[in-house]
């Protein structure tokens, strides 16, 4: 059974949760949001997660919670969430810009503004999800800091780095972290089929690696049921990662 | 007996003034009070400072050059990610931003209600929110921890415009839909707040819809209530109806381009409330129904 990129990038966003025990899941993203609900349906059946909307669903669809925005708000700094955030722009200490590209004052292209990201960072666990690798969002600097990264973090002090945690950048060629000496980006796992130089040429900065760099981890026969059959039956996974 | 505080929404935007600073509640495109924006497009009032989880009510007032100010952590239409209208007047410079996280704004929000200058905020520091609003300060902790933290100044607002799914003639404002958004503390930290809603009921009938709990918004923090059916369309208002997405594609197809928003705002935007939702409902004959 041929499993495709789109199924490898679902799988590696689950992992994202796994061992974070009774938090809330928040993905942000079409194969984020596959990821999370695999992980609860197998390894991580903790996971609390939302309906999209205010309510919280088990795994069976019942509600069982109720998370309108001022509690999920209130609920970012108590710590008990592990968001997985998108980003335009993601640099090597792990900062990361939704906001607007060129200068802040007037910029060239507005996006998203910063919405919940410099709460998020410096709450409670983050991860990233980009769907296409390249040096564009790879940069050398954000145009805006929306998430905090490790350098950033480090300078503003310790009521900013108490609680932040950039956990994976999970993307459609790799899986990275920043479990190296200096808390810069780094390749965790390679999907099936890419190179090391091929992730380097996609990265807009020097990008640390492991001597041997293991692949993503395949999903099982179960795991792919899941994927297919239950949760995306329609293959939107697909229309984020091609191919 | 408490006060009738029923009023059109002419009514509500004739004690607004130009310069104010106006809280809209809702979120992105949802519960968004569509008819009092509609009637403030009617009216001259302008060089607002508006505070909001912004939708497409801050699209409208910004494509009508009524914004000086914005204070917000995003402009959004939720099935469309990007505000057209927000978007292309930051492109071109057309008004100042105030760009907060959203919990910064909820706190800045429930520091007005609670009459207190700041309230402290892990929130903002490490980021570029610190950098590109230098007025914002921090605040150490005075115990042991020694923490320093965002010190999110009160969001105090002249005032407040908000769509309730029921109310009664004294401003007691219900929601019926899952999620109250931030309403109650809208009106609570406004001198003056306004509330519309899709359906007035007597006082005794409140209950009937729902709990105690629904009882959103108390008429103390309420100067005035307008019964506008579909007000807050085309952004949802569940249960009462969803949002309206064959309207909102248009709505943002037509922001694109100078000329089919010149055309979209004939259309729609020329005449009063009435004249508005029987344009909607022949663009919906002619759209289908969903």
């Amino acid at each position: 059974m041929e499993v495709s990129r789109a199924e490898y990038c679902v799988l590696a966003c689950a992992e994202v949760w796994r061992g974070e025990g009774e938090v809330l899941a928040s993905p942000m993203g079409t194969v984020p949001a596959i990821g999370a609900r695999l992980a609860r349906l197998t390894f991580a059946p903790e996971l609390l997660l939302t309906d999209g909307e205010a309510l919280l669903v088990d795994a069976a669809g019942a509600v069982e919670g109720w998370l309108p925005f001022r509690r999920h708000l209130a609920w970012v700094t108590g710590g008990r969430r592990h968001v997985m955030m998108g980003a335009a722009q993601l640099d090597r200490w792990g900062n990361q810009n939704i906001s607007c590209i060129g200068d802040w004052h007037r910029p060239a292209r507005q996006l998203l503004g910063v919405r919940g990201a410099p709460a998020n960072t410096v709450n409670h666990a983050t991860s990233y999800w980009v769907p296409r690798h390249s040096p564009r969002v790879f940069v050398p600097r954000v145009d805006l800091v929306c998430g905090v990264g490790y350098d950033r973090a480090a300078a503003a002090g310790p009521a900013v780095t108490r609680f932040h945690r950039i956990a994976r950048v999970v993307t459609d060629l790799a899986v990275l972290d920043f479990e190296t000496p200096d808390r810069t980006l780094r390749v965790r796992s390679l999907h099936p089929g890419v190179t090391l130089a091929q992730v380097r040429a996609a990265t807009g900065f020097p990008l640390a690696a492991p001597d041997r760099v293991p692949a993503t981890r395949e999903p099982s026969a179960a795991e792919l049921r899941l994927i297919r059959e239950v949760i995306d039956p329609e293959g939107k996974r697909n229309q984020e990662v091609p191919g | 007996m408490s006060r009738d505080k029923t009023m059109t929404a002419d009514q509500v935007v004739a004690r607004l003034a130009s310069g104010m600073t106006v809280g809209i509640g809702g979120w992105g495109s949802r519960r968004k009070p569509m008819a009092l924006v509609r009637a403030l497009l009617r009216s001259p009032v302008t060089d607002l400072t508006v505070v909001a989880y912004g939708g497409p009510d801050i699209g409208l007032l910004a494509a009508a050059g009524r914004i000086r100010k914005l204070v917000t952590a995003f402009a959004t239409l939720d099935s469309i990610p990007l505000e057209p209208h927000v978007r292309a007047a930051r492109q071109r410079g057309a008004f100042e931003l105030v760009e907060l996280d959203e919990a910064m704004l909820m706190w800045g929000l429930t520091a007005a209600v609670h009459r207190l200058p700041f309230l402290p905020v892990r929130a903002g520091p490490g980021s570029d929110v610190m950098t590109v609003n230098p007025w914002l300060r921090t605040v150490r902790s005075p115990y042991p921890d020694g923490e320093e933290l965002a010190a999110v100044p009160a969001l105090r607002l002249d005032a407040a415009l908000v769509h309730l799914n029921r109310a009664d003639r004294h401003g007691n404002g219900q929601y019926l839909g899952p999620d109250p958004y931030f309403d109650d503390l809208f009106c609570a930290a406004a001198t003056e707040a306004y509330v519309s809603c899709e359906r007035l009921v007597p006082t005794a009938g409140l209950l009937a819809a729902g709990g105690p709990q629904t009882l959103l918004v108390p008429r103390h923090t309420v100067s005035g209530v307008v019964e506008a059916p579909r007000g807050a369309h085309f952004t949802s208002c569940a249960p009462d109806y969803g949002r309206d997405e064959a309207f909102q594609r248009a709505y943002a197809r037509a922001a694109a381009d100078p000329s089919d928003w010149r055309a979209f705002a004939d259309r729609f935007l020329a005449g009063d409330e009435d004249a508005y939702q029987a344009a909607v409902e022949a663009f919906t004959e002619r759209h289908g129904r969903h």
